[in-house]
């Protein structure tokens, strides 16, 4: 039999029965093979559901450090019997299936290798508790992966210290869970398997997490003093990141007070409510939520556009529209986001491409609400955001400074003779405000969302009112300026097409620029980060005769707000799409560019 | 909503308060609202209650939602930050003000439509996180703006103006407030200005969540002799608990109630509320029994007004969140931002 054969290069699948207590153990054994040096790129593929459905949990070992998905596994973990039979023909020739052999079974494939052990069998052998039998299979097969992979067992040691420190009983039985598989494995399989872990420094100056947590992290070291949620996958784990760490880094000394406000929401309208009504009285604040809270959101949204209210949403993307795929990734929030809310209005955004972008632009996204006075809604998507990524380690600036914006102190509001909350002053579309309690005399107006003039009084004078529209229009094009600017592959374009993307595509895009570099087409590369675009972008679509837009959603939302915000012929702009709630993977771009160049039509698809 | 600016004359002999200021000092732009409409009258009661409790008035956050009440806001306390927000959501943003800043006086004007309809779950959250502010429906029980419409708090037997029946039973907020968990309700009417004064002194006194549902008419659209919120029906079927006496704090006590008929209900802030008992049965401090005495009234065809329920030792929510006594819009980068060495051994947890 052939096997396949590799180093530090693979994709390991497994499947499980969801609420099996799996996805701890899937996670530990990624992040064993983190500690050896490879990134890797965990992906937990789980259905809306609590316990008793098939759950799978990916994760793509590589020493380049592709973190994209790829298609094609090479060894699959096959623990749930109810997927045993789509599960293994995914599997690759020659590559390896891990199963629980307590009971036995035909597979009706002779072109893989099977790797039979009685996780069942030995666990009801070694332990008494009915509960520590069921769970304890999961830690075996990580102990049988260990072994066969040829890794060191210690580095699983150690993690389940460290997950067990304060609880040292569970150390024990947990350990032994791992050795009955290592040395299962051991007896029966030594050198069995041809794909190995080879210890190595490729993440050095690498962390392991997800954008949700590192989203969270940037909120408290941004400032945001209040969160106000509701809960909705996959942006739950984002509100909650901010409380766990806030309740870590942000107790006062002393009355053990807490300098934050943590406050789950009857639902998502009144999460955007308390959000705008803490960041009209000077605290920064922010909401997370999904394409759903979004929805409800958009009332509010249009509120804190037009009465210039600073705000921070982040929209974590889930598979659309309505209810959609609750647990499966797509970019595809992206208009009603930039448009969310009736009449005329358009909104910042900010597109991260991995945890650590999470964490900046988090705290990027403080100082851009309040210097413009506007929503900013930070767009990422399940993958980026729940999934853990191999990425930079967080930095911070300790001179960095926060940026308020425009606002005026008793003091500034004494050296003025009248105060007008929506007057142009310096020229850029953005107007000074105040905040409640600031001074007995001065500087009270009163916010609304009606028609109003430069004093925050309402007015029907229909001039007055497209005057103000026309101000913030202008303010967006101050935007532009400031907004994170995009990245590009290349310091010089060097070829007549071009290929945009932006947010967690990223990492499949490196792998695919490379291949299709190796096949020698040459193509100029550009990450949009924000928008309002800037110059930059314009300039690149400018320079290029076609260009490639990648996104994961079936309409070509990006695709669509370049050509409505740039006037771009859309003969110039070919959608590469890919919808089906997984995130994209490289093949799927270079195939679908070598088949427009081919002189096939691209079919939108998946 | 016209902004009109009212001409600031002071008579020199008006009468002054504890800060020096003028009743005329608390006031706001020129209603635009119907000739005779209750909330104005309300309005007038809010300037009154703020003028002889000197609050100042930039202290002061006044929210709302949509609907006529919600104009009311620009018509007193000029000098006070207004938000003028969307429909049925005052409360939400009233919870993030206050959560950002706990030192303003923070009073909420709604409707019946707002807070009984469109926003009756933000209502009832608000309620029930004990939120520190101050929440007034300006009930009517119709929608003025739109011309007529029966609001939800409308009674049963009530008709509307072009005659038509009411489908469906009224909601009662004092009632859904008390079970809610708001510390301080009252219910009142807009023409009985001694009673309502001192029901928002009080209110704007107590710590915790105040609700106050004030019968206002609507002299356009249900003030008709079928309308069960009309000027002359609330005067014939008022059924007044108490006549109450707010008694600022540090000054003497001193009523002329006769022993066994007065109630005194402490104050957060050390003022007392001084009841003179109209009613045997009545305790504003039992839960249960404020809620029989509305739904006994309601089946006696009588409105009950008055204080119908207060508990004086109540928590808010920020005692429950457990947030810093100073504001946390006052906060600044030094003292929120954890710095970069607590970020490495972040960083050095994700390895």
């Amino acid at each position: 039999m052939n096997k396949i054969n590799s180093i530090n290069d693979f994709v390991i699948k497994f499947a499980n029965v969801n609420g099996s207590g799996s996805a701890s153990a899937n996670q530990m054994f990624a992040k064993g093979v983190f500690r050896s040096g490879i990134p890797v790129s965990p992906k937990n593929i789980f259905p809306s559901n609590i316990q008793g459905l098939p759950t799978w949990f990916e994760v793509r070992v590589n020493e380049k450090g592709y973190l994209g998905r790829r298609d094609g596994i090479d060894i699959f973990v096959a623990m749930n019997p109810q997927s045993y039979q789509n599960d293994v023909s995914e599997l690759k020739e020659n590559g390896y299936l891990i199963y629980d052999s307590s009971w036995k079974r035909d597979f009706g494939r002779d072109d893989i290798n099977i790797i039979e052990i009685p996780l069942t069998e030995l666990c009801v052998k070694e332990f008494t508790n009915p509960k520590q039998r069921l769970l304890f299979k999961n830690l075996g097969y990580v102990g049988l992966l260990a072994s066969i992979l040829k890794m060191d067992k210690d580095i699983y040691v150690s993690l389940i210290e460290e997950q067990f420190r304060g609880k040292e009983k569970l150390i024990e039985p947990n350990v032994k869970a791992l050795n009955i598989g290592y040395n299962y494995a051991e007896e029966n399989f030594k050198d069995f398997c041809e794909i190995q872990v080879e210890k190595s420094n490729k993440t050095d100056g690498l962390i392991l997490t997800s954008g949700n947590d590192a989203a969270g992290l940037g909120c408290v070291y941004g400032g945001a003093t209040v969160c106000a949620w509701y809960p909705i996958t996959p942006s739950t784990s984002l509100a909650e990141s901010y409380s766990k760490y806030s309740e870590q880094l942000r107790v006062e000394i002393g009355t053990d007070k807490n300098k934050f406000a943590f406050i789950q929401a009857e639902d998502e309208l009144a999460a955007m409510g308390m959000t705008i009504g803490a960041n009209w009285n000077g605290a920064r604040a922010f909401t997370a939520t999904s394409g759903p809270g979004v929805s409800l959101m958009s009332e509010f949204i249009g509120l804190a556009y037009f009465a210039e209210v600073p705000t921070v949403l982040f929209n974590v993307q889930r598979g659309g529209p309505s209810t959609g795929m609750p647990t499966r990734t797509q970019q595809s929030d992206i208009l009603c986001s930039a448009y969310a809310s009736h009449g005329d209005t358009k909104h910042v955004l900010l597109i991260p491409s991995d945890p650590k972008e999470c964490f900046d632009f988090a705290v990027e996204a403080f100082d851009l609400a309040d210097r413009l006075q506007t929503p900013v809604i930070v767009l990422l998507d399940l993958d980026l955001g729940m999934n853990d990524w191999s990425t930079k380690e967080f930095e911070w600036d300790d001179s960095r400074e926060y940026d308020r914006g425009k606002i005026l102190s008793r003091d500034d509001l004494d050296e003025i003779e009248r105060f007008g909350r929506y007057l142009d002053v310096d020229g850029d579309g953005i107007p000074y405000r105040t905040y409640p309690g600031t001074h007995p005399e001065k500087g009270a107006y009163f916010t609304r969302g009606t028609s109003h003039d430069e004093y925050a009084g309402y007015t029907e004078d229909g001039t007055k009112n497209a005057e103000m529209l026309s101000r913030l229009l202008k303010k967006f094009q101050t935007a532009s300026s400031l907004v994170p600017a995009p990245v590009f592959n290349q310091e010089k374009n060097t070829s007549s097409m071009g290929i945009i993307y932006f947010g967690s595509t990223d990492c499949a895009m490196q792998e695919a620029l490379d291949n299709l570099q190796e096949q020698n087409i040459k193509i100029d590369a550009m990450r949009l980060r924000a928008f309002p675009f800037n110059l930059e972008v314009w300039e690149f679509i400018e320079d290029h005769d076609l260009l490639f837009i990648v996104e994961q959603n079936r309409d070509g939302q990006m695709r669509t707000l370049l050509m409505a915000e740039g006037g771009i012929i859309p003969d110039k702009l070919v959608s590469i799409l890919c919808f089906d709630g997984q995130p994209i993977t490289a093949e799927h771009i270079t195939d679908k560019i070598n088949a427009h160049l081919s002189g096939k039509p691209v079919m939108a698809a998946s | 909503m016209t902004y009109i600016v009212k001409p600031k004359n002071h008579h020199p002999l008006l009468e002054r308060n504890n800060l020096g200021l003028t009743r005329r000092d608390y006031e706001g732009a020129v209603s635009t609202l119907c000739a005779g409409c209750g909330h104005d009258s309300i309005s007038s009661a809010i300037v009154e209650a703020c003028f002889q409790l000197s609050i100042e008035s930039y202290k002061v956050a006044k929210l709302s939602g949509i609907g006529c009440s919600s104009k009311a806001p620009a018509y007193f306390l000029n000098q006070s930050h207004g938000f003028n927000s969307v429909h049925g959501r005052m409360p939400s943003i009233a919870t993030g003000a206050a959560m950002a800043n706990h030192e303003l006086l923070y009073l909420g004007i709604s409707g019946d439509g707002d807070s009984a309809s469109i926003g009756i779950g933000q209502f009832v959250h608000c309620a029930r996180r004990q939120l520190n502010m101050t929440y007034i429906v300006e009930n009517n029980g119709t929608y003025g703006l739109t011309k007529g419409q029966f609001s939800a708090t409308n009674d049963l037997e009530s008709k509307s103006k072009y005659g038509d029946d009411n489908l469906f039973p009224s909601i009662d907020l004092p009632s859904m407030a008390i079970q809610l968990g708001a510390s301080f309700v009252a219910r009142s009417f807009s023409g009985d200005k001694d009673q309502l004064v001192p029901l928002l002194k009080a209110a704007l006194s107590h710590k915790g969540f105040s609700f106050l549902d004030i019968i206002s008419p609507c002299v356009t659209f249900n003030n008709h002799n079928t309308s069960t919120k009309s000027y002359d029906y609330i005067r014939e079927h008022n059924d007044s608990l108490s006549r109450p006496d707010f008694v600022p704090s540090g000054k003497e006590i001193v009523t002329e109630y006769k022993t066994g008929t007065s109630i005194d209900v402490p104050l957060h802030d050390g003022s007392l509320l001084s009841l003179e008992k109209l009613s045997e049965n009545y305790d504003p401090t039992d839960k249960i029994k404020a809620i029989q005495n509305i739904q006994e009234s309601q089946r006696d065809g009588k409105v009950l007004t008055g204080l119908l329920y207060a508990d004086p030792d109540a928590k808010d929510l920020r005692d429950i969140l457990n947030v810093s006594d100073k504001p946390l819009n006052e906060m600044d980068r030094k003292e929120l931002c954890p710095g970069s060495e607590k970020l490495e051994g972040i960083n050095a947890g994700l390895k």
